[in-house]
């Protein structure tokens, strides 16, 4: 039998501190009696003598120095899982939440473990999305963490409901594909909005939805993907399956573990972010991939708001680092009524080099996304400078550019949210695109693939 | 010596407290708590130690004991380094995916190099023989391309009163025993060394030769040097892994210790896949048998990623020690820099800029201090260069970790975000990249590759430092209203940078150039400009003298001349010396008549 302990020392924000405590693990969740029958959950923080700081996640409302009695239970957070998880909602700290209960064959340790760089499988097969700027110019790989750099009232969420209603993954012959949907500290209507276009486009018995909305605790922020990311590695790992993570807003989970930063009074980094916000991130971040015991795949796509468009923001920054690319949205392109707005320059694919090509896209597209990169990078000069002199007066070549960059916003960005254009479709369009140009100006392209791709249009 | 002490009555994150701990050393290893969790002594205060344990402290308790090891944090260095990976603290990660799962298990205690496996040892000296610290008493062919030499360590002589036969031996076996006035020694086929501490050398050497990439725009502009430091600083997207994982497979050195410093765990997967596959040009053997890897990923314990580069320098001195010349590629310092600030914030130490501690200036120069080119105890030369990524917060390359780099790098190679935007690899930025060895390597070149080497590098550079200027006109007025000369100096400069300084780690022909390649690259380009030059001032115009089928082949040198074939580019020049000898007579007549 474990001891209880009747009496807090200190309440303070969502932290309670217990003195005079023996037997106290780091980490171990603590189960919190508020007056008769109401529990909360708590996590062990930091132990410092016979003090031990404890992190609670349902907020510590309520809670005084005398009504409540804390015992330990002497295990990490942990969470059940099976197969039938598939089709449910459940809050940040695993609880289902669509009024039904759930049991689950085992439970699992939230906070994961490590994947061994050994253990690892290199991610070598794209997702074809339907989207042409993505799957052109920065295809999306299975087991990849790709994140969507997005700025509040843009479309990213839009973005994230079409790809995961498009989205196609090559070689899976079985269907065998399931989202798991992590919102922290996103509005009542967005949680709707997906919510609402799972059901219409008949996904919902493949999602798995982890929710904490912005009224919800945050300390329930920080368990959110990490419950997330235990039932993915379960679907993926034990059956095999292959899996979307939909983390959004990666910005709201960072403030949270700020928030939680400031009340333990530790020493703030950049911006007030603790300094573990790197170490806390890719936590996150690198429980995606593939595995080399298992076929199934962890494909994350976080989704974060860069605040005042900011992308040297801590938190898109450092996500930056810890991702294998980006897909940035563009303000500018928004409001030029351009859908998917992607602003295709700064986003990146890091894994697509091994992924498409021969044997996997078409042998032209390496070469040919280069290009349309290269061109589409050279419009941007040939734009400042049309803004100085006027269009009129640029060379005749530069023109050309500027048609280029016309048509490859209208045609190829600008494809609405309802279209889902098959990879060679995607790149036609490329080519089409670069017959604007003259045969001589696309030096990124092999001689032999403009004779077969180039010369016949 | 192994002690039971003290009690656990702090845990938060990586660090602990410990009581009644009296006789613990600063930099000490010890095992913390029941599931012996490794750790460091970083602070000793009258009853009380502070110590940074390299595994997650989750489910530790306090009341818990420490045992004290009696010696610093230190490394296994013996025979079954070479193609090997490990994390931070030298823990195999082969090993620990053979118990038979893909992730890292909890609690797997100190375990390091194989101690079963035979090695064959040929023993080189006798009975009698008189030895002293760094002479080679056995060698051991650890892989087809490194020869393992095991040496005396360094605080260790006397005369061998037994030497055991050559043959297989595992690496606990007692291969000789040494006596000299303190008593016997034995030495087995590997030895200790504490991490932190660099191995003593005989002296330091000048720097003499460059370390050799493939790379042309470092090889022929900003080269690096054996023995020397070098920094590759680039915001996210700008291509620093891949720059480095560019060096780790064409330099030249005989051995590449590769450190994943908190970086993603599939990109040393890719080092993994990739490498076993790749031969060595000079040798034709994979370059996995010359290759150390050591992966201390992002979401891997945070105390463990600062150890791993002194983990991996300590590596890179032992080899060095042998005789060999060393690369060590660091990806990336900002990384193990942020582990520093990390624990430093839980030690509520007082935070200089951006929170870092006022002690990373010291702490980096120590590093790259480790590099050089030496004279080793038993006096064979080696070198260490190390190479390390740097990635500032936001791409800005006034934070500190950047700025107190480049204060004690040689050579600095700058990627540029605007670079990689328009798909230019290596999106090394011309301009703001330098190379401190130009003056102590100009004898190698002009001695190796060919005299006019550097007054070419010169020259090309110069042009595009012009086209840098002409560009801001070209911005605001368009490249129209330049007379003909400056076109003729955008167009070649987009010679230089698309046919030179881009280059494809992805082509069969261009992912590695040989110097002699580069400098003839450069000739052509040099007589590409000097001849159109001479026809622009005798009034050719710039749509004549820009001929694009030339141009385009130039251009593409780069690819359709390969390394067996180099006397294409005499044809190049013959071409380049017919088209504009033509155009000068052409108009030489017009101007005369």
């Amino acid at each position: 039998m474990r001891l209880k302990y009747l009496k807090l020392y200190k309440v303070e924000g969502p932290l309670i501190i217990l003195s005079g405590v023996k037997g106290a693990m780091f980490g171990e969740v603590v189960d919190i009696e508020v007056e008769e029958g109401g529990h909360k959950r708590g996590k062990v923080v930091q132990i410092d003598g016979d003090k031990v700081i404890i992190q609670v996640y349902e907020g510590t409302a309520g809670i005084s120095l005398n009504n409540t009695s804390v015992s330990f239970t002497g295990k990490p957070m942990e969470i059940p899982l099976s197969r039938d998880i598939l089709g449910r909602t459940f809050n940040g700290v695993g609880e289902p939440i669509d009024g039904a209960g759930f049991y689950g064959d085992r439970k699992y340790d939230i906070n994961g473990r490590p994947i061994n760089p050994v253990g690892r499988k290199y991610p070598r097969n794209y997702i074809e999305t339907g989207i042409s700027s993505i799957d052109g110019l920065a295809t999306l790989v299975r087991g990849q963490k790709l994140p969507l750099f997005s700025g509040d009232g843009l479309p990213h969420n839009e973005l994230a409901v079409q790809i995961i209603k498009q989205a196609r993954i090559s070689g899976d012959e079985e269907n065998n594909f399931a989202v798991v949907f992590a919102a922290m500290g996103i509005k009542h209507d967005e949680a709707d909005f997906f919510r609402k276009h799972f059901e219409l486009s008949g996904v919902s018995n493949r999602v798995v939805m982890y929710i904490n909305l912005a009224d919800d605790p945050i300390v329930e922020r920080i368990s959110t993907p990490r419950c997330a990311l235990t039932a993915a590695e379960h679907l993926a790992f034990a059956h095999n399956m292959h899996i979307l993570v939909i983390m959004t807003n990666m910005t709201s989970y960072s403030e949270a573990l700020r928030e939680l930063s400031a009340s333990r009074e530790e020493v703030p980094s950049r911006k007030g972010y603790p300094g573990y916000l790197y170490s806390d991130l890719a936590s996150l971040y690198e429980r995606a991939g593939m595995i080399k015991d298992s076929k199934g795949s962890i494909t994350q796509i976080p989704i974060l708001t860069m605040p005042n468009d900011d992308i040297t923001h801590p938190v898109p920054d450092l996500t930056g680092f810890i991702t294998e690319g980006q897909i940035i949205l563009s303000r500018d392109l928004h409001q030029r009524t351009i859908y998917p707005p992607i602003n295709v320059l700064p986003s990146l694919s890091r894994l697509q080099k091994e992924s498409i090509g021969e044997g996997f896209t078409r042998e032209d597209h390496p070469d040919v996304a280069n290009q349309v990169f290269s061109a589409y990078s050279h419009v941007q000069d040939v734009r400042s400078l049309a803004q100085v002199i006027g269009e009129d007066d640029i060379s005749e070549m530069d023109k050309k550019y500027m048609e280029f960059g016309r048509q490859f916003e209208q045609k190829f960005l600008n494809q609405g949210f309802e279209s889902n254009r098959s990879m060679q479709d995607t790149l036609n369009i490329m080519w089409e695109l670069l017959t604007l140009l003259p045969r001589s100006e696309l030096d990124r392209v092999k001689p032999e693939l403009l004779d077969k791709y180039y010369d016949k249009r | 010596m192994e002690t039971n002490i003290g009690k656990i009555v702090y845990i938060n994150g990586p660090v602990v407290r410990v009581i009644e701990a009296y006789d613990l050393k600063m930099r000490e290893m010890v095992l913390v708590g029941q599931k012996q969790l490794i750790g460091e002594v970083i602070s000793v205060d009258k009853a009380m130690a502070t110590i940074q344990v390299y595994e997650e402290t989750t489910g530790l308790m306090r009341g818990e004991g420490i045992i004290s090891t009696g010696r610093p944090l230190s490394v296994k260095l013996g025979p079954g380094i070479i193609k090997n990976i490990f994390d931070g603290i030298e823990r195999p990660l082969l090993n620990m995916y053979e118990t038979g799962t893909a992730f890292i298990p909890e609690g797997i205690g100190m375990i390091t190099i194989d101690e079963e496996k035979l090695w064959d040892a040929e023993v080189v000296v006798k009975v009698g023989d008189e030895i002293s610290a760094g002479d080679i008493y056995a060698k051991v062919q650890e892989t087809v391309l490194i020869e393992h030499k095991l040496m005396v360590p360094p605080d260790i002589s006397g005369r061998v009163v037994f030497a055991e036969k050559s043959g297989s031996y595992n690496i606990e076996h007692v291969l000789i025993k040494l006596e000299n006035e303190q008593g016997l020694h034995e030495l087995k086929m590997y030895q200790l060394w504490p991490v932190r501490s660099a191995r003593p050398v005989n002296r330091r050497n000048p720097i003499t030769s460059p370390l050799i990439t493939g790379q042309r725009i470092i090889d022929s502009f900003f080269p690096l040097a054996k023995g020397g430091t070098a920094a590759i600083p680039g915001g996210f997207g700008t291509g620093k892994t891949i720059t480095q994982h560019q060096l780790a497979k064409w330099s030249d050195a005989d051995i590449i210790v590769y450190i994943g410093v908190g970086e993603r765990g599939n990109e040393m997967t890719e080092v993994l896949e990739d490498f076993p596959k790749i031969n060595d040009p000079k040798s034709g053997k994979s370059i996995m048998e010359r290759t150390v890897l050591i992966a201390n990923t992002s979401n891997m314990p945070v105390a463990a990623r600062e150890a791993s580069i002194y983990t991996g320098i300590t590596i890179a001195e032992y080899f060095r020690d042998m005789g060999y010349n060393i690369a060590i590629m660091a990806d990336s310092t900002s990384r193990w820099a942020e582990a520093l600030r990390e624990i430093s914030g839980r030690l509520e130490e007082m935070p200089a800029e951006e929170g870092y501690p006022a002690y990373l200036p010291s702490r980096l120069a120590q590093f790259y201090e480790r590099a050089g080119d030496v004279e080793a105890l038993g006096g064979r030369d080696g070198s260490i260069t190390i190479i390390g990524a740097v990635s500032p917060a936001g791409g800005d390359f006034s934070e500190p970790v950047t700025q107190n780099t480049k204060r004690v790098v040689g050579t600095f190679l700058a990627l540029d975000k605007s670079l990689a935007y328009g798909r230019h690899y290596p999106a090394i930025n011309w301009l703001r990249s330098y190379s401190g060895y130009i003056t102590d390597l100009s004898p190698w070149y002009e001695e190796k590759i060919a005299p006019d080497m550097l007054e070419l590098r010169a020259k090309m550079l110069r042009l595009l430092q012009e086209e840098d200027k002409l560009m801001e006109i070209v911005k605001l007025v368009g490249e129209d209203i330049l007379p003909d000369d400056q076109r003729l100096i955008l167009e070649v400069s987009r010679v230089i940078k698309v046919g030179y300084l881009q280059q494809n780690a992805y082509h069969k022909n261009d992912a590695h150039v040989s110097l002699k390649k580069q400098h003839r690259m450069l000739k052509v380009i040099d007589r590409l400009y000097v001849k159109a030059n001479n026809c622009v001032k005798m009034g050719v115009p710039i749509s004549k003298v820009k001929n694009d089928k030339l141009f385009y082949k130039i251009t593409t040198m780069k690819y359709n001349v390969t390394e067996d074939k180099l006397e294409m580019f005499d044809e190049l020049i013959k071409e380049i010396d017919s088209l504009y000898d033509g155009l000068e007579s052409m108009y030489g007549k017009e101007v005369s008549r």
